[in-house]
């Protein structure tokens, strides 16, 4: 079954030039940098956002939607053929995909509730004014 | 051409994760700590893909990869329910506290 059905996918590969590996190659190489693009604002966030739930904000969306463009875009690039091993190793980073994709958001509203549960409270305007002119004073 | 996406993406994940670096020494708060360890280890998942990419061995990365991410879930998970717990522990004397001075009033 399994030999008959490896046959059949390598009787339908193209033979004619590489441009279908270029494709899923280009397409691999541009999500893993809307990826990092994506990682660059998170962290960006994580730096200069100045309350916990702020941070949280860009750490859970950010960190969850880059890891998940750069994994499928590695999973398509490492794609040197269409034979069995990397079909399953393509099914393999997509579980590694969708793994992320569930426990991310999960693990970070654990971490909210545990936060808000320690009254950890978001800051308010006037914390931001406060602020604002401490750091006039300082400068 | 793969390898050198690969070593390049690997670069520019180490430059981007020192600000999370920095936020894990000076963060004002444990859950600030723990929520970047978070972000970093799940970053470190995808390091080990693009490892796996350079000793063109990435069947066998993957699934260190998914162990790996797994233990990161659970750790924030824990984490988070230690704390939690710890709080409603505070909780518990607060409210105790306050019925005996109920009582003693």
């Amino acid at each position: 079954m399994i030999e008959s059905l490896s046959t059949l996918v390598l009787a339908t590969t193209p033979d004619a030039g590489n441009e279908g590996f270029m494709l899923l190659k280009i397409v691999g190489i541009v999500s893993g940098i809307l990826g990092l693009i994506f990682f660059l604002g998170s962290a960006v966030g994580m730096l200069r956002f100045p309350d916990f739930y702020t941070r949280m904000h860009a750490a859970g969306k950010g960190d969850t939607l880059s890891t998940m463009l750069m994994l499928g875009g590695f999973g398509f690039v490492t794609m040197d053929d269409f034979s069995l091993g990397s079909w399953l190793l393509l099914i393999k980073i997509l579980g590694v995909v969708l793994f992320i994709y569930l426990t991310t958001p999960t693990s970070s509203h654990a971490l909210m509730r545990a936060a808000f549960e320690d009254d950890e409270m978001p800051m308010t305007e006037e914390d931001l004014k406060k602020s604002k002119k401490r750091g006039k004073k300082k400068s | 051409m793969t390898e050198w996406f690969a070593i390049i993406m690997g670069t520019c994940l180490f430059v981007l994760m020192i600000p999370v670096i920095y936020r894990i020494c000076v963060g004002p708060t444990g859950f600030d700590r723990i929520l970047a360890v978070n972000v970093i280890g799940t970053k470190t998942a995808v390091l080990l893909v693009i490892i796996g990419t350079l000793y063109d061995r990435v069947e066998m990365f993957v699934d260190f990869a998914l162990t790996y991410a797994l233990l990161n879930f659970v750790a924030a998970i824990i984490v988070s329910r230690y704390l939690n717990r710890t709080i409603s522990l505070k909780e518990m004397e607060a409210r105790e506290k306050a019925k005996k001075e109920a009582k003693a009033s």
